[in-house]
């Protein structure tokens, strides 16, 4: 534990309030950093944290409060300046030029001139340091996220920082790669670097940190010792409330084959997208069926694959109800009972500046709403009120935009419209993604719901722990390709982490290296 | 103090609706200021300009009578601006769509038949949607930036035009002037007020608008084409075709264009001439969006666009200022139209400077 008496703190902050038009992100909030703390700063999407972050490295301007640097009141009008005071932050979407080598990120980042290989050995040095292991010479587009990430922090680390922030630094990692992490995070605090660790993970703060400063809805609601807590009583204070349980229920027997993907290959256009490859799955009448895997390895474009986005060259390969549908659209593959929630809600799911009415429409047209080519409209205005009351979707009515509701209730309400069409293949991505808690169980409830009434459930996610509560079998994607199906009740985090990594039994030799760390 | 702009929470539904009227304000305003600048009384100018088109049923009819190629054209126009599908090429459009229709006059000119006027307006829109396909096709096919190859079609069918009625169409009897013969009866529009120019088209007019209003705001096709303009990955995601939409965006533009070239021919003009349209097809798009690319709104802006074509023929006679005074003010209202739409996302805010 550092010593948190004797000296002055590393960063104070004080009332830090920032207003944008439509929200309040910070409002009055408080915080101390000591040299060699590791700091957690715990929350809820949409609670302020990267606001507040934001606020400390120069990006935005507070609109008041103070910002105090080793006893020194400081204002940082820039991130260059913030870096000038020796702070450092590796945000959670990289910032690095993929067609360029590492040393040359690097490089770009730094003042004064390049000298790119003697910049190339200091790298090696620091990567040796504190075991972050990667190559200088290699192309950015060629490297994991994991190494991503490692680049981002080295050249961080490179200007010798005092503090250090790191925004949700473990989403793009697995299990075993976070360790490593930690690791390095440890190190780093035991010369005296203080660290700000942005998460809303609670285990890994409690494995990792010293403190924590939580927010909610843009204050602080508490500050405490993590080691001293539990994560129910973190979780209080960052919901409010406490977390509600979700029962599972075991599956029933073998169902119809609704979903199955039979060697599917498809290339991408994007040069930095994943290809899939001999992707095999079933999903069947009665079960939910979970893919995990670390963002980047093919989720996007298995995803389009699925909901008829892109078509594939091989229509044979994406079988649903017993048709082929590669080449069918959306549209079409809809008609034969698939339904879609995709990850993005705003301006994908729902169109902004729709009503929830019009909304409806979208997909679910095929419910009576058309007579004729025209629209009635009563009849998608009652499907959305329907919907809005089923799910508890907090918005003015069926008539505001949906763009005015938030990230959460916007959710529901197209999580509620795909289920409300009685799917027989039902396909989410990231279904609880920005979710408040309590959402995110009704949502998880509701999907168990739809299960057990005989509808096939396909569930890609990022989080394992939502993937673990609601699966009753998964499979995880790595670079393209799938691993084996197992049960959840046979396996653990443990192995579906090293399966992440590309590491399943009877994974075929791949090149180059898998998109994880 | 210093004036800054801050972005707002939502775009402020009362300024979509004041802007076009904050752009005729400050149009007025600086077509009084540059009458003033120009040496004429701003005061005469105004009333030559503005109230001299409104002043007896004649002058009014008039009115109508410009605004119906207008109205046509843009109703027409909006369809595809909804979908972000822009075509800027209706000028071109109308120019085919009046040979197409012309053609017809002429092929059958001592035709007496009822039938040769409903054949004129069918070869007039589908000539307009030929002219208006070749973009769409490009853009579907090949990814052709639909406003380059739609604006650009518009110089070839003006030279198309130049060459008819300077060779192969040029009338024999008619001292060499390069226009067609006139349109027998049977091939004119008949007129609806007696003593006025204006003719039936203008029912074509107000019937495409409630047609266009269904359209956009009941059809299911319409609502996608809306999708589709605003928010494209959501049209992906539910399954409409984005191919459809330029197809139909492009048509529609190309149709009514037409039909407006073939009224212009069978109506005012009563021949097919190098002088068809004084850039309708150009001042329709900005009728389009000072309406907000909402029929109602068209009909209203559609009336204003022909009171700056009629005030600038009277500016010609009674100021003695040139012709294009017509197109400044067309401008000045473009002009003055971006720059309120500015407000509709937003906010003015005056602020301390910082040190």
């Amino acid at each position: 534990m550092p010593n948190q008496t004797a000296e002055t703190p590393r960063l104070a902050i004080k009332g830090i309030r920032k207003v944008y038009p439509s929200v309040v992100a910070n409002d009055g909030i408080d915080l101390t950093v000591m040299p060699g703390e590791i700091h957690a700063v715990l929350g809820e999407n949409g609670a302020g944290k990267s606001t507040l972050m934001k606020v400390i490295y120069g990006v935005i301007r507070p609109d008041e409060g103070e910002i105090i640097w080793e006893g020194q009141a400081v204002t940082v009008p820039n991130p260059a300046q913030a870096r000038a005071l020796g702070i450092g932050m590796v945000f959670q979407h990289f910032s690095l030029f993929e067609t360029l080598t590492v040393v040359q990120n690097v490089a770009l980042a730094l003042p004064g001139d390049f000298d790119l290989p003697a910049l190339a050995k200091r790298i090696e040095e620091v990567s040796e340091r504190y075991g972050l292991p990667v190559d200088p010479r290699r192309l950015v587009h060629a490297l994991s996220v994991g190494e991503r990430q490692r680049v981002e922090i080295i050249r961080c680390l490179l200007q010798n920082p005092r503090l250090l922030i790191l925004d949700e630094p473990t989403s793009v990692l697995t299990p075993q790669a976070v360790r490593k992490l930690f690791e390095t995070l440890r190190k780093l605090a035991s010369e005296g670097v203080s660290i700000l660790y942005i998460s809303h993970k609670l285990d890994e703060i409690q494995e990792l940190c010293h403190r924590a400063t939580v927010l909610r809805g843009g204050r602080v609601t508490g500050t405490c010792n993590p080691a001293q807590e539990t994560p129910k009583t973190m979780a209080r204070m960052m919901i409010g409330e406490d977390l509600p349980a979700c029962s599972h229920g075991e599956p029933g027997a073998e169902g119809e084959l609704r979903l199955e993907l039979r060697g599917l290959d498809h290339p991408t256009d994007d040069p930095f997208g994943t290809q899939l490859r001999n992707i095999c799955l079933q999903v069947r009448s009665g079960e939910i069926v979970g893919i995990a895997g670390v963002s980047g390895n093919g989720q996007q474009e298995l995803l389009r694959a699925i909901s008829g986005e892109e078509v594939v060259r091989d229509h044979q390969t994406v079988r649903m109800c017993g048709q082929d549908v590669g080449h069918l659209n959306p549209a079409r593959r809809r008609a034969l009972g698939m339904c879609f929630v995709p990850e993005e809600r705003l301006g994908r799911g729902a169109v902004p500046r729709l009503t929830l009415t019009e909304n409806a429409l979208l997909t679910a047209h095929r419910k009576g709403m058309l007579s004729g080519g025209l629209i009635r409209f009563k009849v998608a205005q009652r499907f959305a009120e329907d919907c809005i009351a089923r799910f508890d979707v907090k918005c003015g009515g069926a008539a505001s935009e949906a763009k005015s509701l938030s990230g959460g209730n916007l959710q529901k309400f197209i999580v509620g419209r795909e289920i409300m069409q009685d799917p027989k293949l039902l396909v989410l991505a990231q279904p609880t993604w920005g979710v408040d808690v309590g959402a995110a169980s009704f949502i998880r409830h509701s999907l168990l719901e739809l299960r057990n009434s005989g509808t096939a459930i396909l569930v890609i996610s990022e989080e394992l722990e939502e993937l673990f509560e609601i699966c009753d079998r998964m499979v995880v994607i790595a670079k393209g390709t799938l691993s084996p199906s197992t049960a959840t009740s046979e396996t653990d985090v443990e192995e579906i982490g090293m399966w992440m990594s590309g590491m399943w039994p009877g994974a075929a030799e791949q090149d180059g290296a898998p998109h994880v760390a | 103090m210093w004036l800054k702009f801050e972005p707002r929470a939502e775009p402020s539904r009362l300024m979509t609706y004041l802007s076009p009227l904050l752009a005729v304000g400050l149009m007025f305003l600086s077509g009084l200021l540059l009458f003033y600048v120009l040496g004429k009384d701003p005061i005469e100018g105004f009333r030559v300009f503005f109230l001299y088109p409104m002043k007896d049923a004649y002058s009014i009819a008039e009115l109508f009578l410009k605004a119906t190629p207008l109205m046509l054209c843009a109703v027409g126009l909006s369809v595809g601006f909804k979908a972000n599908v822009w075509n800027i090429g209706a000028e071109g459009q109308l120019l085919i769509g009046a040979l197409a229709g012309g053609w017809v006059a002429l092929r059958f000119e001592h035709s007496t038949s009822p039938f040769l006027l409903p054949a004129m307006i069918l070869a007039g829109a589908v000539g307009g949607m030929l002219w208006a396909a070749i973009p769409a096709f490009l853009r579907t096919r090949f990814n052709a930036n639909e406003i380059l190859t739609s604006l650009m079609l518009v110089y070839v069918a003006e030279l198309v035009v130049s060459w008819l009625v300077h060779g192969p169409w040029k009338d024999p009897d008619g001292f060499n002037f390069p226009q067609t013969k006139v349109f027998s009866a049977a091939a004119t529009l008949p007129l609806m007020l007696a003593g006025t120019r204006v003719n039936i088209a203008l029912l074509f007019a107000l019937g495409a608008l409630v047609a266009g209003w269904l359209f956009m705001n009941r059809s299911f096709l319409g609502y996608q084409m809306k999708v589709a303009g605003q928010a494209e990955n959501a049209g992906r995601y539910a399954g409409f075709s984005a191919r459809r939409s330029v197809w139909f965006g492009m048509l529609a533009g190309g149709a009514m264009a037409g039909i407006a070239g073939i009224s212009e021919v069978a109506g005012p003009v009563g021949q097919i001439t190098e002088k068809i349209s004084p850039g309708y097809g150009f001042a329709a798009m900005i009728v389009a969006f000072v309406g907000r690319l909402s029929p109602i709104g068209i009909l209203f802006s559609s009336l204003l666009m022909a009171i700056l074509y009629v005030g600038g023929e009277q500016a010609q006679q009674y100021l003695s200022l040139p012709s294009s005074i017509s197109k400044v003010f067309q401008g000045m209202l473009l002009f003055f139209l971006l720059g309120s739409d500015v407000f509709i996302n937003f906010r003015p805010r005056f602020v301390r400077r910082r040190k």
